[in-house]
C-alpha cells in the first residue's frame, strides 16, 4: 500500500472524515434528531408513521428482572436477533438462527447457552454497547430471512444495503456482504465486502474488501459484477422517506430485503462511514455539491428518488 | 459554516492569538520575565561601610541611602551590624538607614548592602513640589565678581542648562579671568558653583555619585552638580560641564543634606565596595513583579502548594493540543479521546521508560484478569469496580516485587490514574472480543504514541517555563485548537486509506 496525494483525492471528490464532520454532519444534522437514530427502538416507532417497515419487534427488555421473561418468550422461537437499542456500528448484536436442544445456534454456527444470552442482555442493559456508556434497553426482533438471490452472495449473515441520503436525496449506495473475516457481520472495517450500487438502476459497480478492489466474493467465490437489486426504486423511496421521519440532512440508511416481507429498514446512522466511496470507486463530494446547488428541492420522496435515479448514473 | 460566516471566526482566532502573544511580549518587556530558562542578568552589589569610634555613650548613626537613583533600580537592601537596632526611615523625602545602640565604645563597623540592576528607563525621583532657588548673600568684593561672572554667563546662554554650562567654563582656572581667581579655591569650588546658580535664580544642589567598577574596595563618592530645569533634576559634571550622568555611576546621595550623621561617636568614615554579580533573570522578575502593579498577572502570588498544582495544570493544554493535532491532522486512533493526556501526565511523574514498562505491564496483567471476570457474568458497574480493585492490587504487587528486586522505579506505578486504567482495560478487552487483537494493538500503540509525544512536549523545561510564567500564551494554544476544529482537509492516514482510489482516476 502506498500513498495518494491530497490533490488527487480532491480531484476525485473524496469526502474525508474532517469535512464530513464539519461541513455535513454538524451543518445538516440537528442534535435534537440524534436520539431518534441512536436509539433503534425510537427509530422503529418514528419511521412506522412514514410507512417505512422494520423487522417485527418481539420483545423489549428494559429492566434486569425482565430478563427472565426473555427465556419464556424465546422458548418458542427458532430465530431472532438481540440488539442494544443505542448500539453503534453493529456492536452487541447477536443473531440466533436456530435451536440445538437447549442451546441456541448463532449465525456463525456456534452454539451458546441461554445463560450466555442472559448475560449478554444484562451487558446491554448496563450500557456496555451504548454510545456514551449510558444504561440501555435490549430489543428482540424477528429474524430477517434474506431473499435467496442476495443471500447466496453472502457468507452467513444477511446482506444489507447502505444508502447515503443527503437532504432527502439518495446519493450513493452499496451492498454489504458478510465474510468469514467479518464473522458474519456486515461491517466493512471488520472485513465485509462492499459492493457499490448504481443509484440509477441498482446494478453493481465494483467491490472492495479491506479497502482493496476484488471481483469475486472471497468465501462464496461468486462473481460480484452482474449483481442486480430488485425493487430498487422502492428501496430508494423508502430511504428517502427516512429524511421526513428524522429530519437528518446527512444520514446512512441500512435496508435488508426479507424473503417474506420485502425491503425492511434495519437502522439509521447519523454518522455514516466513508468506505462507501471506495466501494463505488468515486467520491461523494460532487454529488453532495450538486444537491446543495439545487435551487428548488423536490417535496415528495418519490420525486427525490426519481431525480436521483436520473442524475446519479454511474457516469457522475 | 459558509465561507462568509467564517471570516469573523478567523478574525476572532487571530485576535486571540495576537492578544496572547502581545500580552506575553508586553510582560517580557515590562517585567523582564525571560523567554528562556536559565537566562542571567547583571546585578551590582554595593556595600557601604561605616566606621567610627564609640565614646561610651548611646549611639545613633544615620546614613543616607539611595532613593530612586537614575539609571538604576533597587532590588534589595540589607543591613549587617550585630547588636544594633536597625531601621530605614523615610524622612521628608530622604531615605536614611538608622542604627542605634545604648552603650558603645571602641571601633565600630556597620554595613549596608544594596542590590541594583542597571535600567535605562529609571529616570530618578521627581520632587513633589518644584524647588525654589535658595537666597544667597555675598560680601564684597565677592558680590561684584559674582555679578559679573553671572552676567557674562547669562549673555552667552538662553536656558538654565546652557547657563550652567557657561558658568562652569568661566569658573575653570585656565580661563585666567581675574574674577575667577578671586572666587575659586580648590576646597569651595562645588559649593561656590551651587551658590552662584541659586543666586542666578536656578535651583541647584550637589549630589554624590559612585562610579561602579567590578570588585573595587574602599571607594569614595564623587560630587556632581544638579540643577532643576522646571520639570526634573539634571545632572552635570562640575568640572567638564558635561551634561547627564555617566554610565555606571550610581547617585548615592541626592536630596539629603548630609551623607552620614553620627551622634555619640567620632572619627567616622564611609567607604564603598562593589561587586558585579549575575542572578537568574526569572528571580529578578519575581522580585520586581510585586512592586510595579503588573504582578497581579503572575502565578507567583499564589501559595507554593497551589503554584505547583498550577504548574501541572497549565501543562495540560499542551497535551490537549498534541491530542487534537494527532487525531485531527494525523489521524491516529487512540483508545479514549483524552486518555493519552492522563497517561502523559503520569509519565511526567514517573519518567518515560519506567512509566511505559509499568503502564504496559499493568494493562497486560489487567487484560488477563479481565478475561476471567468476563466469564463471571457480572453487571457492568460491578465489573468495572472489581477491575479498579484488581488494578490497585496489580500496582501494589508490581511495586513490592520491583522493590524486592531492587528497582525503585516499580513504585512509580502508583502515579497512574487507577480508574482510567481500569476503563482502558475494559475497553481494550471489549475491543479484543469484537474487533480482534489487531485493533487492540493499533489503538493501544496509537494511544501510547500520542501519550509519549505529549509527554515529550510537556516535560520540556521550556514548556513548563513558558506555560507557567506566561499563562496568557494559552490563548495561542486555544486559538490553535479552535483553528484545528475548522480543519476540513484530509488526515495523513486518509492519504493511505484512500490509496486504492488511484485505480479509478
Amino acid at each position: 500500500m502506498g500513498w495518494i496525494s491530497p490533490f488527487k483525492l480532491n480531484q476525485l471528490g473524496m469526502l474525508n472524515m474532517n469535512r464530513r464532520n464539519v461541513d455535513y454532519i454538524a451543518r445538516y444534522n440537528s442534535r435534537s434528531s440524534y436520539p431518534l437514530v441512536d436509539n433503534k427502538l425510537k427509530t422503529k416507532l418514528v419511521v412506522a408513521e412514514y410507512d417505512v417497515r422494520t423487522p417485527r419487534l418481539l420483545q423489549v427488555v428494559r429492566q434486569q428482572h425482565e430478563i427472565s421473561h426473555f427465556r419464556e418468550m424465546a422458548e418458542d422461537l427458532d430465530g431472532f436477533a438481540i440488539k442494544p437499542a443505542k448500539g453503534s456500528g453493529g456492536k452487541g448484536i447477536t443473531v440466533i438462527t436456530g435451536r440445538d436442544d437447549n442451546d441456541y445456534v448463532k449465525a456463525s454456527g456456534s452454539r451458546v447457552s441461554s445463560s450466555h444470552l442472559e448475560r449478554h442482555l444484562s451487558n446491554i442493559l448496563a450500557g456496555l454497547y451504548s454510545l456514551a456508556g449510558t444504561p440501555d434497553v435490549a430489543i428482540v426482533e424477528n429474524l430477517v430471512e434474506s431473499i435467496p438471490s442476495l443471500a447466496k452472495y453472502s457468507f452467513q449473515g444477511v446482506p444489507d444495503i447502505r444508502i447515503v441520503v443527503f437532504q432527502g436525496y439518495p446519493v450513493m449506495a452499496m451492498l454489504r456482504l458478510a465474510t468469514t473475516a467479518s464473522d458474519g457481520k456486515a461491517n466493512l472495517h471488520q472485513g465485509a465486502v462492499g459492493v457499490g450500487l448504481n443509484i440509477a438502476n441498482g446494478h453493481s459497480l465494483n467491490a472492495v474488501q479491506f479497502n482493496r478492489p476484488i471481483t469475486l466474493h472471497p468465501d462464496t467465490g461468486l462473481a460480484l459484477e452482474n449483481l442486480v437489486i430488485d425493487d430498487w426504486q422502492e428501496m430508494l423511496v423508502m430511504a428517502s422517506r427516512c429524511y421526513e421521519a428524522t429530519g437528518l440532512g446527512y444520514m446512512g440508511v441500512d435496508l435488508v430485503v426479507d424473503a417474506n416481507e420485502g425491503p425492511l429498514l434495519l437502522e439509521l446512522n447519523a454518522r455514516p462511514g466513508l468506505a462507501i466511496q471506495m466501494a463505488n470507486g468515486r467520491g461523494l463530494l460532487p454529488r453532495l455539491r450538486q444537491i446543495e446547488a439545487l435551487r428548488r428541492t423536490h417535496f415528495t420522496p418519490e420525486e427525490r428518488a426519481a431525480f436521483a435515479m436520473d442524475t446519479f448514473t454511474s457516469k457522475t | 459554516m459558509s465561507s462568509r460566516s467564517r471570516i469573523p471566526f478567523f478574525f476572532a482566532i487571530l485576535l486571540l492569538i495576537a492578544a496572547g502573544i502581545s500580552i506575553a511580549t508586553w510582560r517580557h518587556v515590562e517585567l523582564g520575565i525571560p523567554w528562556f530558562t536559565g537566562e542571567q542578568k547583571p546585578v551590582w552589589m554595593v556595600e557601604a561601610r561605616v566606621d567610627f569610634d564609640g565614646t561610651g555613650e548611646p549611639v545613633l548613626a544615620s546614613l543616607n541611602i539611595p532613593d530612586q537613583p537614575p539609571q538604576f533600580r533597587i532590588i534589595s537592601e540589607q543591613a549587617a551590624s550585630p547588636g544594633y537596632g536597625f531601621s530605614i526611615v523615610d524622612d521628608s523625602g530622604e531615605r536614611r538607614a538608622e542604627w542605634s545602640k545604648r552603650n558603645v565604645s571602641g571601633p565600630q563597623t556597620l554595613y549596608f548592602k544594596v542590590q541594583l540592576i542597571p535600567d535605562d528607563r529609571a529616570l530618578g525621583s521627581q520632587p513633589k513640589r518644584p524647588p525654589k532657588p535658595e537666597p544667597v548673600f555675598w560680601e564684597e568684593p565677592q558680590a561684584t565678581a559674582v555679578e559679573e561672572l553671572l552676567q557674562q554667563a547669562a549673555e552667552r546662554s538662553s536656558t538654565p542648562e546652557s547657563m550652567t554650562r557657561e558658568l562652569i567654563k568661566l569658573l575653570q582656572p585656565d580661563q585666567g579671568a581675574q574674577n575667577t581667581t578671586l572666587l575659586v579655591s580648590e576646597a569651595n569650588y562645588i559649593d561656590l558653583l551651587t551658590r552662584m546658580l541659586n543666586h542666578a535664580g536656578i535651583p541647584a544642589r550637589t549630589a554624590d555619585g559612585l562610579a561602579l567598577e567590578d570588585a573595587r574596595r574602599r571607594q569614595q563618592l564623587r560630587p556632581f552638580l544638579q540643577i532643576y530645569d522646571g520639570s526634573r533634576w539634571l545632572t552635570f559634571n562640575p568640572r567638564t560641564a558635561e551634561q547627564g550622568l555617566p554610565e555606571h555611576v550610581l547617585l548615592w546621595r541626592q536630596a539629603a543634606a548630609s551623607l552620614l550623621d553620627i551622634v555619640g561617636g567620632d572619627n567616622s568614615d564611609v567607604s564603598f565596595s562593589m561587586l558585579r554579580q549575575t542572578i537568574p533573570a526569572l528571580q529578578l522578575a519575581q522580585a520586581q513583579s510585586s512592586e510595579n502593579g503588573l504582578g497581579f498577572l503572575s502565578l507567583y502570588q499564589l501559595p507554593i502548594e497551589e503554584q505547583s498544582m498550577f504548574r501541572m495544570l497549565l501543562l495540560l493544554p499542551l497535551g490537549a493540543l498534541v491530542v487534537a493535532f494527532m487525531r485531527i491532522v494525523v489521524g491516529i486512533r487512540t483508545s479514549g479521546t483524552f486518555m493519552p493526556i492522563l497517561i502523559a501526565v503520569a509519565f511526567v511523574q514517573t519518567t518515560l521508560i519506567p512509566g511505559l514498562i509499568a503502564f504496559i505491564s499493568v494493562v497486560a496483567i489487567g487484560l488477563l484478569m479481565r478475561g476471567y471476570l468476563s466469564s463471571l457474568n457480572l453487571l457492568l458497574v460491578s465489573r468495572i469496580s472489581a477491575l479498579i480493585i484488581l488494578v490497585i492490587f496489580i500496582t501494589a504487587g508490581l511495586s513490592i516485587a520491583g522493590y524486592q528486586m531492587g528497582f525503585n522505579t516499580g513504585m512509580t506505578v502508583t502515579f497512574f490514574p487507577m480508574v482510567i486504567i481500569a476503563w482502558t482495560i475494559e475497553r481494550m478487552s471489549i475491543l479484543w472480543e469484537e474487533e480482534g487483537a489487531r485493533e487492540v494493538f493499533v489503538q493501544g500503540a496509537g494511544s501510547l504514541f500520542v501519550a509519549v509525544c505529549a509527554f515529550l512536549i510537556m516535560s520540556a523545561p521550556l514548556a513548563s517555563h513558558l506555560t507557567f510564567n506566561f499563562p496568557e500564551l494559552h490563548f495561542v494554544v486555544l486559538g490553535l485548537i479552535l483553528l484545528m476544529g475548522q480543519y476540513t482537509g484530509y488526515k495523513l492516514t486518509e492519504l493511505r486509506r484512500f490509496y486504492p482510489m488511484k485505480a479509478y482516476n
